[in-house]
């Protein structure tokens, strides 16, 4: 028989990561925001993303969803114990998602629209990165629900994991924009993404070096032969990746940059999964701990395994009809 | 005091005011999307210039109301886990397929094809526009569907067993279509339709109260009026069958929403009163001899339970159950006769220029969406005192978090909700006072129309 706590492990991850690779690009958009002036730049900002931002979103309506229906336990406690900042995240990302609509119905209040499209965005990837950092460092579990504070989410790397969020996402932002627009924007977010290239190899490092100071487990894993050694392409594929980047944005490539800045989040995201597996709720509910039984996860994975394909065929399909660069006055209202 | 601000009080409050918040834009975006592949259908079969602009008309407010929706809804997805943990780690084996196919048939869906929707028309030919707006259109009633699957097994479980303190499934048919489901997504759809009726009935008849020549302004008038006339007496027949599968599930919720107190034979229908728990009697009563027993039962002398055959500590709030059971019914009973009256003014030829009608129908405009309301607060307040129906109480679903928390959180989502929906309302409402006009522009804005050159604002017709 199939493991299906570890295919379902495995889907939810993807569905996860697929959130932060397409939700991140816009969140980054909205970070974006404040550093590019001028009402028409950000009509254009606004309208690279604005036909695919909803798709983008239920991802994360899926990870939610989907923790619900297959690990209830780790949905159960893991959304209880990170109540505070999973309720900010919810409420930020209300006042980004109408900004999409309200500013473009209001022309008198636009700016205090922008600002809540900014705000919203900023607010929203830096909760998710506190939720990040407070995962990885553990929740505190006993008897089938959470046993810790409400309060034990925050801690200063926790606080750094949300900072290096809104880096991170500032330059999917940057890449998705350099693709998209052309011109004078298109020069001014090559500018701004070399600094966060740097700023976002900098706090991967951090959080690389952070990471197994908080758990003797994950220490083990990555500074003992010969895990060092199965382990070693992760981090030397960053070191590649970072440095194409590099080149990538000097050299004023329009479509490698944004490929370049997925693939250091795909590379993250993969050495964080090798870091915490098989762990659900870190740090010790395992996937088949926390799995509803088998009866759910297969009728579930019928599903996905029909949908999941449909899904991300017309969600490529409708990137494709609004393929191509972004100009002032198309489209939008 | 101390017990008006206990966790559970106050994650319940959060709750219904989330989600009460939420329901409204679905109720009228699944109506919407619907006539919305009316309309372009209408446009792709007859050519005529006036059904593109009202679907342009209406695609804008689309936009606006799904925009809220989806919000308003991510909020919802979270909360089961944030407010609800031990709720969630019970039930998610059961109730988490039925959401995770919504996710996947549903709003994925909608999302995929309503940036098309939106923004393509320029980009895709009219028959793909045409096939996006019917999957937005489909996506809204698959998530109708699986939604009110959850809600119904929780109100009437079935095809489970219980292995350690979870819920686990055992058929998933049983599941998915358990008893109550049927009705509940009946009776949902139909009122999602009868709100979005008369939203569009009510900006008709404002833009026709100024001109009443309004061609667009004509036409969505009739429609919605047509719909009013033929769904409202339907949904009279689905809520009464409706009740009938209540009364077999839940008797508890029925004699509150009834205010009987005893258990009797030949029960009178309450028309007016005021229930009171703690005297266990409904004061200034007003009945219809034997009526009750009639309506619940189809026999003048049949059975009817009152709320005295369970003990207090199992009886729903029969206050609240009782006076929005009514705001529903009448409500109801109210479309039935907007919608008669509609058929009389078109058989006068004055559907279009007769003011006091016209005034009602802008009156009756936000009713759909207070009827919608008062049904939910029936059918959840009635099913209280548990979550899920006789098995699990609701003061056993809350998370173990501090009072503080959830009130802090619940302060934040009311200051939110009401500034931003608030502002997004007044834009709805906005959006709406502009008329209909030849050149409508669409969400797509000033791009270029393929006739716009062309049509020119027709003639008027003398009446007809």
């Amino acid at each position: 028989m199939f493991d299906l706590a570890l295919i379902w492990g495995l889907l939810i991850a993807l569905a996860v990561l697929i959130y932060v690779i397409l939700d991140g690009f816009d969140l980054g958009i909205g970070i974006l925001f404040p550093l590019i002036k001028g009402e028409q730049n950000r009509d254009v900002m606004m309208n690279s993303v604005a036909p695919v931002w909803d798709g983008n979103e239920t991802w994360l309506v899926l990870g939610g969803g989907g923790l619900f229906a297959v690990f209830p336990l780790a949905y159960s406690v893991i959304l209880t114990s990170l109540y505070a900042p999973l309720i900010a995240m919810l409420l930020a990302l209300i006042f980004r998602g109408v900004a999409f609509e309200f500013r473009f119905k209001d022309a008198r209040h636009k700016p205090l629209w922008d600002l809540a499209f900014a705000g919203g965005s900023i607010l929203a990837t830096f909760c998710q990165g506190v939720v990040l950092g407070a995962f990885i460092q553990g929740i505190e579990v006993q008897d089938r629900a959470y046993a810790g504070g409400w309060f034990d989410w925050l801690t200063p790397f926790s606080l750094f994991t949300g900072f290096a969020l809104v880096v991170g996402y500032a330059l999917l932002g940057a890449g998705w924009l350099v693709m998209k627009t052309e011109g004078p924007l298109q020069a001014r977010v090559y500018d701004l993404m070399t600094g966060l290239a740097a700023g976002l190899v900098f706090c991967i490092g951090i959080v690389s070096l952070w990471t197994p100071l908080l758990n003797a487990e994950i220490a083990g894993r990555w500074f003992s032969w010969p895990g060092l050694l199965y382990l070693s392409p992760v981090p030397i594929l960053v070191l590649v990746s970072a440095l194409g980047l590099y080149r990538a944005i000097r050299q004023r490539r329009e479509v490698l940059p944004f490929v370049l800045s997925l693939g250091l989040f795909v590379l993250s995201y993969a050495g964080l999964g090798l870091s915490l597996y098989p762990n659900i709720v870190p740090p010790d509910v395992t996937l088949w701990q926390a799995a509803a039984p088998d009866k759910t996860l297969g009728f579930m994975l019928v599903g996905a395994a029909i949908l999941l394909p449909l899904i991300l065929g017309y969600t490529s399909y409708a990137y494709w009809v609004f393929r191509g660069k972004v100009r002032p006055g198309d489209g939008y209202h | 005091m101390s017990d008006f601000f206990d966790a559970t009080v106050l994650a319940r409050a959060q709750f219904a005011f989330t989600v009460a918040f939420h329901i409204v834009f679905p109720s009228f975006t699944i109506g919407l999307a619907s006539y919305l592949v009316v309309l372009e259908g209408l446009w792709l079969a007859k050519k005529q210039d006036v059904y593109l602009r009202l679907y342009k008309y209406w695609s804008k407010i689309f936009a606006l109301s799904f925009g809220m929706g989806v919000v308003s809804g991510i909020v919802m997805s979270y909360q089961f886990g944030t407010n609800w943990g031990p709720f969630s780690d019970m039930t998610g084996p059961v109730l988490g397929p039925l959401l995770g196919y919504e996710v996947l048939t549903a709003f994925f869906l909608e999302a995929g094809f309503l940036g098309v929707m939106l923004f393509g028309m320029n980009r895709v030919g009219p028959k793909l526009h045409f096939f996006s707006t019917l999957m937005v259109g489909v996506g809204t009633l698959f998530s109708a569907f699986w939604i009110l699957s959850a809600n119904s097994w929780m109100q009437t479980p079935q095809g489970f067993a219980i292995e350690n303190g979870q819920f686990v499934p055992v058929d998933w048919w049983l599941i998915v279509f358990n008893p109550s489901f049927p009705y509940r997504l009946v009776h949902m759809v139909l009122a999602a339709y009868l709100t979005t009726a008369f939203v569009v009935a009510a900006v008709g008849a404002y833009h026709l109260l100024k001109d009443k020549q309004n061609k667009a302004a004509q036409i969505m008038f009739s429609m919605a009026m047509w719909m009013a006339l033929l769904v409202a007496p339907l949904q009279l027949v689905a809520g009464d069958l409706h009740g009938l599968n209540t009364l077999e599930h839940q008797p508890a919720k029925v004699a509150a929403m009834e205010g009987h107190w005893e258990t009797r034979r030949g029960a009178p229908l309450v028309l007016f009163g005021l229930p009171d728990m703690a005297a266990e009697v409904t004061h200034f009563e007003v009945a219809i001899p034997k009526l009750g027993s009639l309506i619940l039962t189809h026999e003048w002398d049949g059975e009817v339970q009152g709320l005295k055959d369970w003990p207090p500590e199992d009886r729903p709030n029969a206050a609240i159950v009782f006076w929005s059971f009514r705001i529903m019914v009448g409500l109801g009973l109210l479309m039935i006769l907007v919608g008669g009256l509609s058929l009389f003014m078109r058989w006068r030829g004055r559907l279009y220029d007769q003011p006091w009608f016209l005034r009602l129908a802008l009156v009756m405009g936000p009713s759909g969406f207070v009827a919608v309301l008062a049904g939910w607060f029936t059918t959840e307040v009635g099913r209280q005192p548990y979550l899920v129906y006789g098995l699990l109480r609701t003061s056993d679903g809350v998370s173990p978090i501090d009072a503080l928390a959830v009130g802090t959180s619940l302060a934040a989502f009311a200051v939110v909700y009401f500034v931003v929906f608030g502002a997004g309302i007044y834009y709805l409402l906005r959006l709406m006072r502009q008329p209909p006009r030849a050149d409508e522009p669409g969400p797509q804005g000033d791009a270029p129309l393929r006739a716009a050159g062309i049509a020119s604002v027709p003639p008027p017709r003398p009446a007809e």
